[in-house]
């Protein structure tokens, strides 16, 4: 170091030896909580908070029978988690004939196994496509039966966990190819399929999900040929998908609006043609763009299949409230709901948290 | 010969739109001439005549008067403006809630953020017709009889019957007050210009003292307290347990989401702003309202206007606690008349109307607070 101090007096001579960092200043937990008026007056509302709520925490564990095999027990006041553990069968599979219900059973632990699988990007790919049809293929052959000894199980008789989980799942897998087309077209610089594209999205986006399923249920056995018989399952599948398509059309279309337009000209410039290029270059760069808002729309999506019950589609939560209309038991409608609710925000959180990890792994991957 | 034609774009564009123009006229057709075919088989007659005949189904609640022996037409009506106000008290209380959640989850107190976290996610991540079922249950299995009725506050009444709650009934003069009142506050807004800052400071409460005497003088406003006789209350306003769970559950499903848009709008705004105006002397409130919302209101207003849209969509779920608005109307008349395609066209055609309304309004508004640059 000293060679550099020969000639100039101002330039200093030595390393200056490193400081310590500035110490995090640590505010005490007290002045935190109490340090001005606002604070103390939000720790109070807190606090107060928590006091009114210590009578549904008294309901729900302090007061509640946890198990009981005679229902009259469950009138005591608290809550009934008995009920819960006697109805679960059919909170879970519905009118699923229950000899049968190994095949739901097994049906759902295919899907969770299939979803564990394609958690990781790095198996994306055409292969994983395919293995999902055989897979959905194999899913509602378990289902439907009819086959290999297997008794035929008509949809009116699924219910249940099966059906929400269906229902979420394949509206999501059937809407996004209609969705990538749409987006393209609304994109499109060709005045016909834009106006498609846009009223179609528009017009989907601007109804309620009830008023489709209405729609569905209602009006589409007399829009189709009296030959063409859909059942009530298939026919809300059907407005579910729509629905899907619509608002994953519009967060493909934020993915597209992100890719610079120099992609498409480099791509026009070394003489590919222009849907190759679309196919192999700008919708893999718009998806990777836009899958948190994707996983968003899958948490609406699964939150929406409970609407089916509004048309009388027997999903979990319709199976939970016919399991409360049971009189053997004290109208445990509230713990119903409860467990109902429950299972559904194990399923939100749980793609929530798979987004936020996929979201900090494609940051800290991104290279492009 | 084929080929080059195909190898010109122009061409090749506009018979790839003449195809698709002619697959969905065609899909209409095929659509349309189904629906003739089934209706024919079915002897059902399509047509809007049924809108004036007497709709005989009971209404439970409605902010228009209403009796079985009104015309379907008005029925619709009813369950329009059911939705119309729903959706409108649901949507003031929701952001005023949601910006009291965003601003505690904002807080340095970590008990209240934390707090105020776990609430947002515990309701987000619940369908929303799960929690009104859930409130509907809770009122109709939790609450007393009239008789055992709540009392939290003198003239309040909570029962299995509902809210009952005290209002004030203003004389026959209160429709040409409210105008006056009205013609006042455009005045004082444009006067404002050429009154001295220290003048107003006074001024405006004068002024409003002024018309509340006014009010009081000339209106003679009457109080009217809802009171247990026999088995159930008389007088005040009555909230049915349907309303409550229904209000509830959108409230707080509403208000959650647009805590989220705010606060991720708020922390969009650069520390900078913040560190400014304390650098200036400004207190933390004033920074926050002055400096900050107003900045965060651009990021917000995009989010909002489809959070607000959703929460219109959202009241057709009053379906499952039976909450008479559109959609329970609709799907009653479906089953009284049998007119499906009409009833739900006028369904369709109400809540895009709706869509496209509040759309064009947020348009406005974000226009309106949308930075202007030269």
């Amino acid at each position: 170091m000293t060679s550099l101090s020969i000639s100039h007096g101002h330039v200093a001579a030595d390393m200056l030896p490193a400081r310590e960092a500035p110490p995090i200043k640590r505010v005490p937990i007290v002045k935190m909580l109490f340090g001005d008026v606002m604070s103390a007056a939000l720790t109070a509302g807190a606090l107060v908070t928590v006091l009114a709520l210590m009578p549904a925490l008294k309901w729900g564990f302090v007061d509640a029978t946890w198990a009981t095999a005679d229902p009259a027990a469950c009138r005591a006041g608290g809550a009934c988690w008995a009920f819960i553990g006697a109805k679960l069968r059919f909170i879970l599979f519905g009118l699923y004939p229950p000899e049968e219900q190994w095949r739901p059973m097994m049906m759902m632990g295919l899907m969770v196994l299939m979803v564990l699988v394609s958690l990781s990007p790095a198996l994306w790919g055409r292969k994983l496509v395919t293995a999902w049809l055989a897979g959905v293929a194999m899913m509602l052959g378990l289902m439907w039966g009819g086959f290999a000894g297997l008794p035929f199980v008509p949809t009116s008789q699924w219910g249940g966990l099966p059906v929400t989980l269906l229902l979420a799942l394949l509206s999501l897998g059937c809407g996004f190819p209609f969705a990538v087309f749409l987006a393209l077209g609304r994109r499109s610089s060709l005045p016909i399929p834009r106006f498609l594209s846009v009223g179609l999205i528009e017009t989907i986006r601007g109804l309620p999900l009830v008023g489709l399923l209405f729609v569905a249920s209602i009006l589409l056995p007399l829009l189709l040929p009296p030959t063409w018989t859909i059942d009530k399952l298939g026919r809300t599948f059907a407005a579910l998908t729509v629905f899907a398509a619509a608002y994953l059309a519009e967060v493909i279309r934020g993915g597209l609006q992100a890719i610079p337009s120099g992609q498409v000209e480099a791509a026009k410039a070394l003489g590919i043609p222009h849907w190759k290029a679309i196919q192999h270059i700008v919708m893999p760069q718009a998806i990777q763009k836009v899958i948190p808002p994707l996983t968003n729309t899958a948490i609406v999506m699964v939150k929406n299949t409970s609407l089916v019950m509004i048309v009388g589609v027997f999903d979990m939560l319709s199976a939970g409230r016919s399991a409360a209309m049971d009189p053997v038991w004290p109208a445990p409608y509230r713990e119903a709901y409860l467990f109902v609710g429950l299972i559904y925000f194990a399923l939100c959180v749980a793609i929530a948290y798979y987004a936020r990890w996929l979201e900090l792994r494609v940051k800290a991957k991104d290279y492009r | 010969m084929l080929f080059a034609l195909w190898d010109n774009r122009r061409i090749r564009d506009n018979a790839l739109q003449f195809l698709l123009f002619a697959g969905f006229a065609g899909l209409l057709f095929w659509l349309w001439s189904n629906t003739a075919a089934n209706l024919a088989a079915r002897g059902i007659r399509v047509g809007f005549d049924y809108l004036s005949r007497q709709a005989n189904f009971p209404i439970s609640e409605s902010v228009l008067p209403y009796d079985p022996s009104d015309t379907f037409g008005w029925a619709y009506v009813i369950g329009v403006t059911n939705t119309a106000v729903i959706s409108f008290a649901a949507i003031i209380i929701s952001t005023l809630v949601g910006l009291v959640i965003a601003l505690v989850r904002l807080s340095n107190n970590p008990l209240a953020s934390k707090m105020a976290a776990l609430f947002v996610g515990i309701i987000r991540n619940m369908p929303l017709i799960v929690q009104l079922l859930f409130w509907y249950a809770l009122a109709t299995t939790l609450l007393p009889a009239p008789r055992l009725a709540f009392n939290p506050l003198p003239g309040f009444y909570l029962s299995l019957r509902g809210l009952y709650i005290p209002t004030i009934s203003l004389g026959p003069q209160a429709g040409s007050f409210a105008g006056v009142c009205l013609a006042v506050l455009i005045a004082a807004v444009i006067m404002r210009r050429w009154v001295p800052k220290s003048a107003w400071s006074l001024g405006k409460w004068v002024l409003l003292g002024g018309l509340l005497v006014v009010a009081v003088v000339l209106l003679r406003p009457s109080a009217s307290f809802p009171e247990l006789k026999g088995f159930n209350f008389v007088g005040g306003l009555r909230l049915s347990p349907e309303f409550a769970a229904l209000m509830l559950g959108l409230v707080l499903y509403t208000s959650v989401f647009i805590s989220e848009v705010i606060r991720g709008g708020i922390e969009a705004v650069s520390r900078g702003q913040w560190e400014a105006g304390r650098a200036l002397g400004l207190s933390e409130r004033h920074v926050m309202f002055r400096i900050i919302i107003p900045q965060a209101l651009r990021i917000i207003v995009p989010p909002m206007t489809s959070q607000y849209l959703s929460t219109v969509k959202n009241t057709t779920l009053a379906l499952a606690v039976g909450y008479p608005e559109l959609g329970l109307v609709v799907g009653t008349v479906i089953n009284q008349t049998g007119q499906a395609i009409e009833s739900i066209s006028i369904l369709l055609a109400a809540f895009l109307t709706i869509s496209i309304a509040v759309s064009m309004f947020m348009n406005w508004y974000n226009a309106h607070v949308a930075l202007v640059t030269r």
